[in-house]
């Protein structure tokens, strides 16, 4: 049984819109090329850093979640490290409570998504 | 003079606290797992400067004082939470 992870990246604030695109497509790749599977994703869009990182105050985030071995996790974080647009990321298991925690989540937004249509 | 004898004066009348009973609120209500990624609930269990408050201030039990304190690591890590400051709230 592969486990589930959520992992969530710190893209750079000078990036145009195409190009924070090209990133995010670039790492699904990454997860998509080592028998990931996405299973879930979010854009929180550009935020406001509670302290700087290498001198920006604000930057891109987006999260995304995703069932694999635990060997892309290492390949994944790899392809962060190499990337020059990536200024933080954070990568770790979902336990059980935290993938129904998420389910749960998203069922919420659905439902409050076809109520306000 | 037999009677205030026994009788203890005081210069200000003693104020009796009646301490409320803490709780974990994550028993209480059933919370099995905390989020980082919502840093406004995270902010209940930091003081004014983002330190982690103690067990015996907020009442949380063990098992979840720490996931509270996994959670805010994580959300500080992710620039979600400053991990110094000065008057957080």
């Amino acid at each position: 049984m592969s486990n589930q992870y959520e992992t969530v990246f710190i893209a750079t604030p000078v990036l145009s819109e195409h190009q924070m695109k090209e990133a995010v497509q670039k790492f699904k790749k990454v997860i998509t090329d080592h028998k990931g599977e996405i299973v879930h994703e979010e854009n929180w869009g550009l935020k406001k850093l509670a302290y700087p990182i290498q001198k920006k105050s604000t930057g891109f985030y987006y999260l995304i979640e995703f069932k694999g071995p635990g060997s892309l996790v290492e390949k994944l974080e790899v392809q962060y490290r190499r990337d020059e647009r990536i200024i933080r990321f954070l990568t770790f298991r979902m336990e059980k409570f935290a993938v129904e925690y998420a389910e749960k989540k998203r069922k919420q937004k659905e439902s409050e998504k076809s109520k306000e249509e | 003079m037999a009677q205030n004898e026994t009788e203890i004066r005081y210069l200000t009348p003693p104020t009796v606290e009646v301490k409320k009973k803490k709780y974990c609120r994550f028993k209480k209500n059933r919370i099995r797992y905390i989020d980082y990624k919502d840093p406004e609930f995270l902010k209940k269990f930091l003081n004014d400067q983002g330190k982690i408050l103690p067990r015996r201030i907020t009442g949380t039990s063990l098992k979840y004082q720490r996931k509270v304190a996994k959670a805010v690591k994580r959300a500080r890590h992710i620039a979600l939470l400053p991990y110094v400051t000065d008057l957080l709230k």
